[in-house]
């Protein structure tokens, strides 16, 4: 199964509010191969943004197994889904989520604080901001940058790790048509260059024909 | 912990400069009053010591007990004082100064002043120390002559003539009745009680003719005893309790006269300025702790304003203990450098209450010593850590899905 970079097998996710039980997935699988770029659709409340968490490993499924790069994530503490996330996942968010106080660099540079072989990081978070066409605004903070300028840096963060996996959630969703469409080409681009895994999760099915494989979640499902 | 954290730690806090300094300001106003406290605690109590210090070395003081228990007590007289004295009766006695103590006017040309009237023997030179800036003490023959002579207090020569030299051989009226100057006694400086420079000495035999009323023409009020070494000092006590037993013809355990040591003195002034210290520098620690709270409600208010900066971290990998440590260096911080700012504010306090003391002529010199310094720096930063760790550790605990949801 190795060749799967995403691989979970019947993951079904219970949350519990209050007395109800509301089951986000039912037993849902899926196996993303290493280089594709898939898109995850699906209509409010649909589990999908709970597939995307686990996916993400920002949060465990109730049951059901979930291999990432080969690890067997699902029975991991806390602190490992840390490292994980810090060495094979990277977030794109739909709203940027920089930190609004620090320059591009910094903002490109915080996985690397969090990693264990964060050597050379100027050099590095760099490196990443030039290969999304900012490195000429690399001391620019947040506010001084446009929106389509401010994805690139949130996916130049997400790229610097060398993560297996790039999480998109919305990527284009605060981003007017012009932007939209170039920070998609980016992320093509960008898969395409280096073979990244990419994961989009979109309303739009616009950005959804761009992708190479298109999942629909219904009801904590997949749809055929 | 890398420089790169404390960096980002101030940067973050230096955001909300307003904030910060108002949290701070909690922790300064905390230190410095601890080491504005003890800084005069200490030199309160060193003053008082110095004061006590000076009056002589290894001095015992005789008194009459002026407690309602003992009844019929007879005063303490010269022939006390004379027994006392005695070499083959107490051996450990040194030198034995009795004295008398009243108040006199003092007039020279139209110059009038109260004073404390002392009458002393020679001995009393030896006995206290006592510095002639010019003259010379009594001798024994003006002490049985009953000599109309006077040894003037720096203050009372400054008062009456304007300087304090050139003064031997000047007339002066004591309640009226002439007495020629002989000495002036050096200047002590500052005394917070009952100051040797507005006093007048006078032999004691013309104070007991001729100033000083008491029932008993033979009464003194004080006899200060001075032992032959530090040691002695408790075999001059036991000999001077068994010569004026046998005098008085008290039974044992009732004397009619009291005995203090200057260690006792000393004992007891420096347990009461030792307990004034604690009581106020643990008032003032009280502030101290009133503004960990501060800093406490503060980190609380930031982790739920950077919720979702947390989520962040928490996203791209920060684990709990990376969290916690971002959170408890930022408190640290704030208490760290208040309570440096405030080191610095105690330290100008106690110098400017110094230099007022000074100013005033008061013998108060404040001691900022080390100890306190670096018991106010680890208290501060302490407070700090202990105050950050619950918000740090709330922060720590968010999950990293909820805090990326929030707004």
């Amino acid at each position: 199964m190795d060749e799967f970079v995403v691989n979970a097998q019947n993951l079904t996710k219970v949350y519990k509010m209050g007395d109800v039980e509301v089951h986000a997935l039912r037993g849902l699988s899926i196996q993303i191969s290493k280089g594709e770029v898939v898109s995850i659709m699906g209509p409010s409340g649909s589990g999908k943004s709970t597939l995307m968490n686990i996916i993400g490993c920002l949060d465990k499924p109730t049951s059901g197994d979930y291999f990432l790069d080969g690890e067997k994530v699902s029975e991991l503490n806390d602190d490992q889904l840390a490292t994980i996330r810090n060495r094979k996942v990277g977030f794109v968010f739909q709203n940027f989520n920089l930190l609004p106080r620090a320059s591009a660099l910094a903002n490109v540079e915080l996985p690397l604080r969090y990693s264990h072989n964060g050597g050379k990081r100027h050099q590095r978070a760099k490196e990443a901001l030039e290969a999304v066409g900012l490195g000429d605004r690399i001391s620019h903070q947040p506010n001084e940058l446009s929106g389509g300028q401010q994805q690139r840096v949130a996916i130049a963060r997400a790229l610097v790790n060398n993560p297996a996996i790039v999480m998109a959630d919305e990527p284009t969703g605060n981003l007017d048509t012009k932007s939209g469409d170039e920070i998609m080409d980016l992320l093509l681009k960008l898969n395409q260059e280096n073979s990244t895994t990419l994961i989009i999760v979109t309303h739009d099915p616009e950005v959804a024909e761009l992708t190479q494989r298109v999942v629909s979640i219904r009801d904590g499902e997949v749809e055929n | 912990m890398s420089w790169q954290a404390i960096l980002e730690a101030f940067e973050s806090l230096s955001t909300n400069k307003m904030r910060s300094g108002l949290t701070m300001l909690g922790i300064i106003i905390g230190v410095a009053a601890v080491i504005a406290v003890l800084a005069l605690g200490a030199g309160a109590s060193d003053s008082i010591l110095g004061e006590i210090e000076a009056i002589g070395s290894n001095l015992l003081f005789v008194t009459q007990t002026t407690s309602s228990e003992v009844r019929n007590p007879k005063p303490i007289t010269l022939e006390d004082a004379e027994a006392i004295a005695d070499p083959f009766a107490a051996p450990s006695v040194l030198a034995v100064a009795p004295s008398l103590q009243g108040s006199a006017e003092v007039t020279y040309l139209n110059e009038n002043k109260n004073t404390t009237l002392l009458g002393v023997t020679p001995d009393y030179e030896r006995v206290r120390s006592a510095r002639l800036s010019e003259g010379l003490f009594f001798d024994s023959t003006q002490l049985s002559g009953n000599a109309s002579v006077v040894i003037l207090g720096y203050q009372i020569a400054e008062d009456l003539f304007g300087r304090s030299d050139g003064l031997v051989g000047e007339t002066v009226r004591i309640e009226g009745q002439p007495f020629r100057v002989i000495g002036v006694l050096e200047e002590k400086g500052g005394s917070s009680f009952n100051s040797e420079d507005e006093q007048i000495l006078v032999p004691l035999t013309t104070a007991q003719a001729r100033l000083i009323q008491r029932q008993n023409p033979d009464q003194v009020d004080l006899i200060y005893v001075q032992a032959i070494s530090a040691e002695s000092m408790v075999t001059v006590e036991e000999e001077i309790a068994s010569i004026l037993r046998a005098r008085h013809r008290t039974p044992i355990g009732l004397d009619d006269f009291t005995i203090f040591t200057q260690q006792a003195i000393l004992d007891v002034a420096s347990t009461v300025t030792g307990v004034l210290t604690i009581f106020l520098g643990g008032i003032a620690a009280i502030s101290l702790l009133v503004g960990g709270i501060g800093i406490m409600n503060i980190m609380l208010v930031s982790v739920v304003e950077r919720t979702k900066e947390i989520g962040l971290r928490k996203a791209m990998g920060a684990r709990k203990i990376d969290i916690l440590a971002q959170f408890l260096i930022e408190s640290s911080l704030l208490s760290f450098v208040g309570g440096c700012v405030g080191i610095v504010l105690g330290w100008a306090i106690s110098f400017v209450v110094g230099q007022i003391a000074a100013g005033s002529n008061m013998a108060l010199n404040p001691v900022v010593d080390l100890n306190s310094v670096m018991l106010a720096t680890l208290f501060s930063a302490a407070v700090g850590l202990f105050f950050g760790l619950y918000p740090a550790n709330r922060a720590a605990s968010l999950e990293p899905v909820e805090a990326l949801r929030a707004e």
